[in-house]
């Protein structure tokens, strides 16, 4: 009975973390795949998280938490490269285009982690939880991302390289608000 | 007058020997700023506090990047490409010498600038002046910054410029390296410095 139960609960937690169940789930068709986090050296205060984001309807990312323990806050920033300047400001939204989607990348758009508690290093996780609207309802999707080295190249999120396969997964989605 | 005459003499024949000698071009894809007035020296604490100048590293190709340690992607990605620049010099790589210099030292301390840029190559040195210093070097240089508010008085951003200067290893500086061009075309840049070019 008490190995039933325990199987159970196993095949329930596979089904929960499978893309097929995520993609089928019919409150949102909000999708974040290939999140990480630069790592930072003792003493830095700040990092970015990238990711791809992708809504066959499309979507608008609002505002991200972090976890208290991680940061003292999220803000959605962007990074402008223009005349040989790189500018960097914050957002109050990233539009994800219908059935195009959006790449969170090195030199564009990120989710500044700012205020670290403590440094972020390489083969640890940072749970995200990223706030979208989507025909006029609030969707929170929750992302684990995991930590790379502070010296990772650019190329990720929707780059088609660099990740392998079931990292920076969506561990929920489309919980509405 | 005579000593005019004969210096002007030494400095033609000097043109004609180098025009002679050099390859009838030297073609650099970065902008070549040989000549330039600015960007000529710099004298700040690495992260160790031994102040390092530019003739320290004669006989190097040394490039320069200003920067900050907070700075979530540009930095990190300007270092990757210097570390790569390095990788594939391979042998050549010891003639090269990477400087971050930060534009913001009021939050890299000389910990965190030491530690920062070690973990993009272990050869590459921080320097970090007073605020006042890495003002004068980014005037000096003419490297522009600007503070940008942020959501706390510790959270402010710097918009900066991204070249790299590239000096060449008798310490002149030659070269600004856009934040655009390929690894592969500033290996040869670098590789025409080292040439002697």
């Amino acid at each position: 009975m008490k190995q039933n139960g325990g199987s159970l609960s196993l095949l329930l937690a596979c089904l929960l973390q499978s893309p097929a169940w995520a993609h089928e789930s019919a409150a949102s068709d909000i999708q974040v795949k290939d999140a990480w986090v630069r790592g930072t050296v003792a003493g830095q205060k700040m990092t970015g998280a990238f990711m791809r984001i992708d809504s066959a309807s499309g979507a608008t990312l609002l505002s991200a938490t972090v976890e208290p323990a991680v940061a003292a806050v999220a803000e959605l920033h962007e990074s402008v490269r223009d005349g040989g300047m790189a500018r960097m400001q914050a957002v109050k939204r990233i539009d994800v285009a219908a059935g195009q989607g959006v790449s969170l990348q090195p030199g564009g758009y990120h989710v500044m982690l700012m205020g670290l508690k403590a440094p972020v290093r390489e083969g640890g996780t940072v749970k995200l939880r990223l706030h979208f609207e989507q025909d006029g309802h609030g969707h929170d999707v929750e992302v684990t991302a995991p930590v790379r080295p502070l010296a990772a190249a650019a190329g990720s999120a929707g780059m088609g390289h660099g990740m392998p396969p079931g990292t920076g997964h969506q561990t929920g989605q489309g919980a509405t608000k | 007058m005579s000593q005019a005459a004969a210096a002007l003499a030494a400095a033609v024949f000097a043109l004609a020997a180098c025009s002679r000698e050099a390859p009838p071009e030297i073609h650099f894809t970065a902008s070549n700023v040989t000549g330039a007035t600015f960007g000529q020296d710099f004298a700040l604490p690495d992260a160790t506090g031994h102040v390092r100048r530019l003739a320290d590293f004669r006989g190097q190709v040394v490039l320069v990047f200003f920067g900050y340690t907070q700075c979530p992607d540009v930095c990190p990605t300007e270092l990757v490409r210097l570390a790569e620049l390095r990788r594939q010099l391979g042998a050549e790589a010891s003639k090269v010498q990477g400087v971050f210099i930060t534009l913001d030292p009021e939050r890299d301390t000389p910990e965190v600038i030491g530690e920062y840029v070690k973990a993009f190559d272990p050869s590459f040195i921080g320097l970090r002046g007073t605020p006042a210093e890495a003002d004068a070097t980014a005037r000096a240089f003419r490297a522009f910054y600007q503070k940008v508010p942020g959501s706390a008085p510790d959270r402010y951003a710097l918009n900066h410029s991204t070249h790299l200067y590239a000096f060449d290893p008798a310490g002149r500086l030659r070269l600004l390296m856009q934040s655009s061009a390929g690894v592969e075309a500033m290996v040869k840049d670098v590789r025409t410095l080292l040439a002697g070019h």
